[in-house]
């Protein structure tokens, strides 16, 4: 699309508190575009969390507050006078479990872009196949686009809620956990698409399965206890590991 | 359950499975047999008029003519008209509880709808009597006939005396308003996080995810509840009896006074002196209670298609 990438986002001393409770703790960490970051560490470390505030998701929920600052491509995220809508747009998010609408795969996938405004019909079937091909869908659903999405199966449920996050052409793109539920086959196909899409997206990618951060990431990072522990180029954290815990961690001797 | 049958049951253990199975077993037994006994009551009526005894206007005791159409066209058309306010109104009751009224007005609030359900009808009545419908003759079908000039159209056409269907229909809304605030208010809070959530992240305001995630997938569970409030108005006697007028005629207008099928028998059973006049409203009795058993069916299973949508 753009010579100049967009989608860059850097996290300068972030914290989070649940009520009282305080998930995480001075978080600062760089998301660069047309890279794809892992986050990785046990369960309950904030790594949900983390991801939930990029598109602040957090909004709803009631007593929770931040401090520090998450630029995207320069703008404060945070600032109470963001227009959260058009950043949800722009940072495209698909959740640990599949959640398509129980409505036709092709109204799934013309969801964003029928909000705010009208596209034509020509216009939305554009979008609609654009999206379903770059989450290569396409040719498995072509036949059967007025059909529920409630009828594919859970791979093509997960391909279907990335092709709907597409659809609003982000810049980011933010997954938490897309493969715990889906077998083998349907998470490989997840990864290739994933290494197909980060040429024009900035990825982030929860995941406790480390073979995958392996597999599909250019840096990860490492969370425990809410606090970033370690980041750096996956190679050199998986091989050579800065921090103890970090070494505990990836040779599997907790979490 | 398999332990006890292999290794005996104790006496205790029989006597009470066999009082519980008796006790549950006795409802469905119950109802089967007040609708034989009804249908066998109302028999004569019905084989002597045969269908005249729905479309028929004339109701004449004395002559032991037997028509009840304008009793049948009253309760539905009383119970439409309540469905008609109080739905758009209940579903906006129950849209501000479940998703925008703050924790600490939810639960007051809530309590107060649900509150409406607890008056006695009796109560509904004689508020009806002498608030709403002095209200209706002295300024509301005055304003509706002349201010909107709404008088030429044969709905709204007529003197009004106030005991009218439109009395019966406004008091009928208020009477089925909670259960189906109550009804939308659960089905909306069942609709999973995910959805909301997946409706968000594509940049979806909170109204545009109610519309257009939160609404839908409950739509059928809103339904029954729409229907339950529709079973609720159809059966519905005393405040009813009280402001409609109980007059056998059918007009399209709503300021004319109506009757409906419960009113009916109330007002009638125990004056009915010979065999016809009772075995009519029987009659009645059954046609209401065929509708309202059909309507109540169509809503048990409208819930339960919502409820098996949600689990899968
Ligand atoms: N809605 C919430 N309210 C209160 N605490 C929460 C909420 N969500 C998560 N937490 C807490 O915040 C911490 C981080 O959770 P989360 O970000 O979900 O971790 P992860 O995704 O790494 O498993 C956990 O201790 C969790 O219990
Ligand atoms: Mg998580």
């Amino acid at each position: 699309m753009t010579t100049t990438h967009t989608g860059a986002v850097a996290v300068e001393h972030y914290s989070f508190w649940y009520g009282p409770k305080q998930a995480l703790f001075d978080i600062t960490l760089d998301l660069a575009p047309q890279t794809i970051t892992a986050l990785i560490g046990p369960s309950g470390c904030g790594k949900s969390t983390f991801l939930r505030s990029i598109n602040r998701m957090h909004d709803l929920l009631p007593g929770t507050r931040s401090t520090g600052r998450i630029l995207l491509d320069g703008d404060d995220v945070l600032a109470p006078s963001l227009d959260v809508v058009h950043l949800r747009q722009r940072v495209g998010m698909v959740f640990q479990r599949s959640n398509p609408f129980p409505k036709s795969i092709y109204d799934n996938v013309a969801y964003g872009p029928r909000l705010n405004r009208s596209p034509s019909r020509t216009e939305t079937d554009e979008v609609v196949e654009q999206a379903l091909r770059r989450a290569a869908l396409w040719d498995e659903v072509k036949d059967r686009l007025r059909e529920s999405a409630m009828g594919l199966s859970g791979g093509q449920q997960q391909r279907l809620c990335i092709a709907r996050a597409l659809a609003n052409e982000p810049d980011v793109l933010l997954l938490d956990e897309p493969c715990s539920a889906l077998d083998p086959i349907a998470t490989q196909h997840i990864e290739e698409l994933l290494w197909e899409l980060k040429k024009d997206l900035t990825i982030v990618i929860v995941t406790h399965n480390l073979q995958q951060a392996g597999r599909v990431s250019d840096h990860t990072a490492f969370f425990y206890l809410g606090q970033l522990v370690e980041h750096g180029p996956t190679e050199q954290l998986f091989t050579a590991p800065r921090e103890e815990r970090t070494e505990a961690y990836i040779t599997g001797r907790f979490g | 359950m398999p332990s006890t049958s292999l290794h005996g049951a104790s006496a205790g253990d029989r006597i009470y499975r066999f009082a519980t199975t008796a006790f549950a077993l006795s409802i469905p037994l119950l109802l089967v047999l007040l609708g034989v006994e009804v249908a066998v009551a109302a028999w004569p009526a019905l084989k002597a008029f045969k269908f005249s005894f729905l479309t028929s206007s004339d109701w004449d005791a004395v002559n032991g003519v037997f028509g009840a159409a304008p009793a049948i066209y009253g309760t539905i058309v009383s119970s439409a008209l309540a469905l008609v306010i109080a739905t758009p109104l209940a579903i906006g009751v129950a849209i501000f509880l479940s998703e925008f009224a703050p924790a600490w007005l939810r639960q007051p609030v809530a309590f107060f709808v649900d509150l409406l359900a607890a008056i006695p009808s009796v109560v509904y009545g004689l508020w009806g009597i002498f608030v709403l419908v002095p209200l209706l003759r002295e300024h509301v079908m005055p304003f509706l006939a002349d201010r909107l000039h709404l008088g030429n159209t044969p709905f709204f056409s007529g003197p009004a005396y106030g005991p009218s269907m439109l009395a019966a229909g406004l008091i009928l809304a208020i009477m089925v308003l909670p259960y189906i605030s109550s009804v939308t208010r659960e089905v909306l809070m069942a609709v999973p996080r995910a959805q909301r959530e997946a409706a968000l992240a594509l940049g979806a305001t909170r109204w545009e995810m109610i519309r257009g995630a939160v609404l839908p997938y409950a739509s059928s569970g809103i339904m029954g509840g729409v229907i339950l409030g529709l079973g609720r108005a159809l059966g519905e006697t005393m405040a009813v009896t009280m402001v409609i007028g109980n007059r056998h005629e059918i007009s399209a207008s709503l300021f004319a006074p109506g009757y409906t099928m419960a009113s009916l028998i109330a007002n009638e059973f125990s004056e009915a002196t010979n065999d016809m006049h009772l075995s009519a409203l029987m009659g009645v009795g059954a046609v209401l209670l065929a509708i309202t058993l059909v309507v109540n069916i169509i809503a048990r299973w409208l819930v339960w298609r919502v409820q098996r949508q949600a689990r899968a």
